[in-house]
């Protein structure tokens, strides 16, 4: 919302200075966004004289100036045509900023001679798009005198300052330059002026005629008007146009020019029909569907059902307080006018505004909610001003509908103020503040006026009050303190989970990314997901089009960026919701990571090899160990398909409960996603894994013997197919009492191993720790268990101890 | 006596003289061994007179120690010797870089959320957590944003896809974090003290606004909290933060349909420069929105608003981690250059609490 400061004061008598009007429209929630005052940007601009003036010896169109100035004789070079002797001019002295051109004077040569300022046109000084030549200034002014004093005496208009404010949607009373002075006014920065206008006679009986259909009267409660014959439209008054472009709106004809202009100073949308080309009467209703409408705006619209439309005889000619059609809109030749002045539903403006896309300030008014009361009398301040421009007569008021009664009234408890605030204001500024912005207070009822549809309640009345009283007066009182101890813990088990697995990847090297929740639907697609469920109806680019099935789509696309820029070796981690479908409840928080390239740069200790998929493993399990995950976890394959199929495999507490899948991805997965691959990694479904269900602190106590444990090696030619863990389980089961260990430390195959053992063979090593209970073992007692344990295996996977 | 006199001479002049182990050994034997000479001449004591054992006897005995004290001495140099010529051999070149290890990191989201974790559960506020696909009820309505208010249009929201013959209103992401307070209220009623840290999504992108971003809500029910509470807790919170005492905030009347009245928070800073310094000067930066929670909002998540009363706010996390990190471009925190991650990351085991400061 932009306007004037001497805008402001039709509507406010007040001699606060702009620096503290600034203040209090922000403080009291009407925030400036803006502010253009020309007393700033023109301050150094002064007067100067042309005392001489001579052509340039090396240029035509250039004049060699001597121009008295506030520093005594300049010398300016000036390109301008009416650059001559005899004649006052602003002079830019070097070092001033001159705002049109965008640039800060110096001192120039120019052509060989040198020149000390400029002499500046209106243009220059963003006063006006003129720029035939310097200004020349009548009256004689005293030279070097600052310009902006002889703007203030001369151009008033020239050094009004524009002020722009943000309106929150609460306050479309803010969306009339009457109700800011309203809040001026009742912050005590002045006094509401005012508005009375000579009362509007009609003279005759409108020809037009208006209805509202039955079905619309909920969408237009009232509509009013007045036929004006006889006026003559033309151009506006110059202040009128000084204050439309100061505003930044184009002056187009007086009586178009009106209804803009109470729609700024009063909130109050009007719309001028030129009666001539209207047939027969107007009537207000629901479209059918399908009606075509050419607006002001030049575009071609077609009416949903239900949008309300405004028809004569003919057809829709205006779409109800949003546009007006452009074939019976005013112009020039326009002499009788029809003013509209209605009510509208703003939730009916909202969706035909929306659906049609058209941004008018009709309809940005109408959604936010005008003065309902206002609708009569707005309309006669528009008709008393063209009267008064454009001659004319004016009919009878038509009005078709009633005023809708917005009578209301909310407790006023002025304790309130300070339970909830926490600030002392006395009861009377309460209400002297309340009875300033137009409530009535009625005993211990506060009635708010008509222009305030956002206040809805007794905690309305205390942010009223608390807003013209200042919030930044406001002073801190400590929070209670919950209990007088020692805080308690407040994270919760899955929280203390979250945080662990991502401090735990990130210890184990693995940087932590942060990527968007959205990709593209083809890199969803490869992780399983893309679907129309996980589908944005509104996404900012097919780039961000579907929500994430997996944390590595997204990961893989940083992975790319950071190769691009020459990154090869990298390990990147996100912990992050990923979505299996569109409700709420289908969100999942996963933690992934990725390795790629080598283990290391280059290093002089032949400590770099390319990661593979016993890193991913490792790093998934210590991880997994980090946040409290069982330590017996099956190994399960086949992973999903984003995963290389012979590569991966699960980790899994029972057949269904999977923890973490991990290996290595896809390579047709990496090849799409632009990866320079082999990629491995993990993810872990952190909701998974049991919390811990012990409330105690104490651990069991620690077993320990002092007898010796004993170590047996074992190898066993096995089939290539089977699995070491397999072959762990069986050696394990041998004597579950007394192996309390059993790993593989070596694996042989291959041509060579095939050589040895014959096709379709390998060789598995296994050791396995014996710790004896309760006495030491003999040579025979460790025998048997050896022979329990090459038992074991051979059943299990159907190898043989290798001899 | 002149003998010993020479003996000792003799052989600790040997001693000095040799060069390895083999000769020590020889002069030991010679010397001390049994049938070295001054054990020889031991053996001779058993001949001799009382009295002159007595000054023979002491005599030999320090000549044996003497010699072999020596010899330990020689040993011990020969050993010593030997070791440094060792050493010397086995110089490297320790200007060599460490035996590689991979460093991870800590996205500063991520730290600055353990940090506000942190400074509010010392008041007592625990973590909520909403989910970023939001029913519109939640994310809207009871919020107080009715359908079609203009509000509604200023979030610029994320729709989700909504299948034919589903009449729902469509799912939206959230564009705030203040939907958890509903969850939590319905689950939990008042008095409560909350934080909802999380992403959150608005239609937006260009230098300083990506679609997706970070917030924290918090939320505080009891009866007679009041705005100054707010501004209290507020003020504490960001003298933590940002570890400075002299933080000052100003509340401006605002409007958000959750809260009522609504403020709008500036903190003091200053721009010299261009440099942004918190805490000083006579400028003003608006950090986040706050109010007290609508009484509607109360009722919607089932508080009784004639019994408990409340404040709420809404704060950027990304904004507060550039502000206090100096991190100058928000669209970089979700790009994932390594290159930004390891320079404006945080180190795995530095988890902030309060003892140490945040």
């Amino acid at each position: 919302m932009k306007f004037t400061l001497s805008w402001l004061k039709r509507h406010l008598e007040t001699d606060a200075p702009l620096e503290d009007i600034l203040y209090a429209l922000t403080d009291m929630g009407l925030e400036v966004e803006e502010v253009v005052n020309p007393l700033d940007t023109l301050a150094a601009f002064t007067i100067g004289y042309v005392k001489h003036a001579e052509k340039h010896p090396d240029a035509d169109k250039l004049r060699v100036c001597k121009v008295d100035t506030d520093e005594g004789e300049l010398q300016i070079i000036c390109g301008a045509p009416n650059a001559r002797e005899g004649i006052h001019v602003v002079v830019a002295k070097p070092g001033v900023y001159v705002p049109g051109l965008d640039i800060t004077i110096g001192v120039g040569k120019i052509r060989g001679v040198e020149s000390y300022g400029m002499m500046a046109s209106e243009k220059e000084m963003e006063l006006s798009d003129e720029h035939d030549g310097i200004i020349e200034l009548s009256g004689a002014p005293k030279v070097g005198s600052k310009f902006v004093d002889y703007l203030a005496e001369h151009r008033p208009d020239a050094i009004d300052p524009m002020i722009e404010i943000a309106i929150t949607p609460n306050r479309p009373d803010a969306l009339g330059v009457r109700g800011i002075a309203r809040d001026l006014a009742a912050r005590g920065l002045g006094v509401m002026k005012p508005c009375e206008i000579e009362p509007v006679t009609g003279t005759f009986k409108s020809d037009i005629d208006v209805v509202i259909d039955a079905d619309t009267r909920d969408g237009c409660p009232v509509f009013t008007g007045r036929l004006v014959k006889g006026v003559k439209n033309g151009p506006s008054p110059a202040w009128l146009q000084t204050w439309l472009k100061a505003i930044g709106l184009r002056p187009i004809s007086f009586l178009v020019d009106v209804t803009n202009f109470f729609a700024y100073d009063q909130n109050r949308p009007l719309h001028v029909f030129d009666a001539d080309k209207l047939v027969g009467s107007l009537r207000v209703h629901r479209a059918k569907g399908g009606e075509k409408l050419t607006a002001l705006d030049d575009g071609e619209y077609t009416l949903d059902a239900g949008m309300i439309a405004i028809s004569d005889d003919r057809g829709a000619q205006s779409i109800a307080g949003i546009m007006g059609g452009l074939d019976t809109g005013c112009s020039d030749e326009t002499v009788n006018v029809f003013v509209e002045s209605a009510f509208w539903d703003r939730i009916d403006i909202a969706i035909a505004g929306r659906k049609l896309k058209i941004n008018s300030d009709a309809r940005y008014r109408f959604e936010r909610g005008i003065d309902p009361e206002f609708t009569p009398k707005g309309l006669d301040h528009a008709v008393r001003m063209i009267l008064d421009h454009a001659g004319g007569e004016a009919s009878e008021m038509v009005v078709t509908g009633n005023v809708p009664n917005t009578t209301r009234s909310y407790k006023l408890d002025t304790d309130r103020v300070k339970s909830l605030v926490g600030m002392e204001i006395s009861a009377e500024n309460q209400v002297k503040y309340l009875t300033d912005l137009g409530f009535k207070i009625d005993g211990d009822q506060a009635f708010p006026p008509s222009w305030r549809p956002d206040v809805q309640g007794s905690a309305d009345l205390v942010e009223e009050v608390a807003r013209i009283a200042s919030l930044a007066n406001l002073q801190g009182v400590p929070l209670p303190k919950l209990s007088d101890g020692i805080p308690t813990p407040i994270l919760s088990p899955m929280q203390k989970r979250e945080s662990t697995a991502r401090r735990a990847m990130a210890a184990l090297g693995y940087n932590e990314c942060v990527t968007y929740s959205f990709i593209d639907s083809a890199s969803a697609e490869l992780f399983g997901g893309g679907s129309d469920a996980v589908r944005i109806s509104n996404p900012i680019s097919s780039d961000m089009s579907h929500m994430r099935p997996s944390l590595f789509a997204g990961l893989l696309k940083a992975a790319a960026r950071n190769q691009a820029r020459g990154i090869m070796d990298m390990a990147l981690f996100e912990v992050g919701t990923v979505f299996h479908g569109g409700e709420p409840k289908d969100g999942e928080l996963l933690a992934a990571g990725l390795l790629i390239g080598h283990t290391n740069a280059r290093d002089p200790h032949g400590a770099r090899r390319m990661v593979d998929t016993f890193d991913a493993k490792a790093d998934a399990e210590a991880v997994l160990s980090a946040i409290g995950a069982p330590e017996k976890l099956m190994v399960t394959r086949p992973a999903k398909e984003w995963w290389h199929p012979g590569r991966s495999g699960k980790l899994c507490l029972g057949p269904k409960n999977v923890l973490c899948a991990f290996g290595e991805l896809h390579p047709k997965v990496i090849e799409a996603m632009g990866v320079k691959g082999p990629v491995v990694g993990f993810a872990i479904h952190l909701e998974n894994p049991p919390l811990p269900r012990a409330k105690s602190a104490t651990r069991p106590a620690l077993k320990t013997s002092d007898l010796q444990a004993v170590d047996r090696d074992f190898a066993f030619v096995v089939d290539s197919d089977v699995e070491a863990l397999t072959l762990l389980n069986a050696a394990k089961g041998a004597d579950k009492g007394l192996i309390v260990e059993a790993s593989v430390f070596d694996v042989f195959e291959g041509a060579k191993a095939v050589a040895q053992m014959g096709e379709g063979k390998k060789s598995i090593a296994v050791t396995i720790k014996i710790q004896p209970k309760d006495k030491t073992l003999k040579d025979k007692d460790i025998e048997a268990i050896a022979d329990k344990v090459v038992d074991k295996v051979t059943k299990a996977t159907g190898g043989v101890l290798r001899g | 006596m002149d003998s010993l006199d020479a003996l000792k001479s003799k052989y600790l002049t040997a001693v000095i003289g040799a060069n390895d182990e083999t000769a020590l050994e020889e002069l030991r034997v010679a010397a001390v061994g049994k049938k070295g000479e001054v054990s020889l001449k031991m053996r001779e004591l058993g001949k001799m007179t009382p009295e002159e054992r007595k000054t023979a006897g002491p005599a030999l005995n320090a000549l044996k120690d003497e010699i072999n004290s020596a010899l330990a001495a020689k040993k011990a140099a020969l050993a010593d010797a030997a070791l440094n010529e060792r050493l010397q051999s086995e110089w490297i070149d320790v200007s060599l870089a460490g035996r590689p290890k991979r460093v991870g990191s800590i996205h500063p989201i991520s730290q600055v959320i353990d940090e506000i974790v942190a400074i509010y559960a010392s008041l007592g506020f625990s973590v909520a957590e909403g989910t970023q696909i939001e029913t519109d009820y939640y994310n809207f309505d009871a919020l107080n944003i009715p359908a079609e208010h203009p509000a509604r249009q200023e979030h610029d929201t994320f729709y989700m896809h909504r299948e034919e013959g589903d009449e729902r209103a469509p799912h939206v992401l959230r564009t705030q974090t203040s939907a958890a307070q509903i969850h939590y209220m319905e689950k939990h009623g008042a008095p409560c003290r909350i934080i909802c840290p999380g992403r959150v999504y608005r239609a937006d992108y260009d230098q300083t606004h990506t679609p997706m971003f970070h917030q924290y809500e918090g939320l505080c029910l009891d009866k007679g909290i009041s705005m100054a509470n707010l501004k209290w807790t507020l003020e504490e919170f960001c003298r933590s933060f940002f570890n400075n005492p002299n933080i000052e905030l100003r509340f401006r009347a605002s409007h958000f349909p959750f809260t009522e009245p609504s403020a709008e928070v500036d903190i003091r800073c200053t721009w010299d420069n261009g440099q942004l310094k918190i805490g000083e000067g006579d400028d003003w930066m608006e950090i986040l929105g706050s109010g007290m929670v609508h009484p509607k909002v109360l009722a919607a998540g089932g508080v009784d608003p004639d019994e408990y009363q409340g404040f709420a706010f809404g704060m950027g996390i990304d904004r507060l981690a550039m502000l206090k990190y100096g991190i100058p471009d928000l669209r970089a925190f979700f790009d994932s250059d390594l290159r930004w991650l390891r320079h404006y990351g945080f180190s795995a085991l530095n988890m902030p609490n309060l003892q140490g400061g945040v």
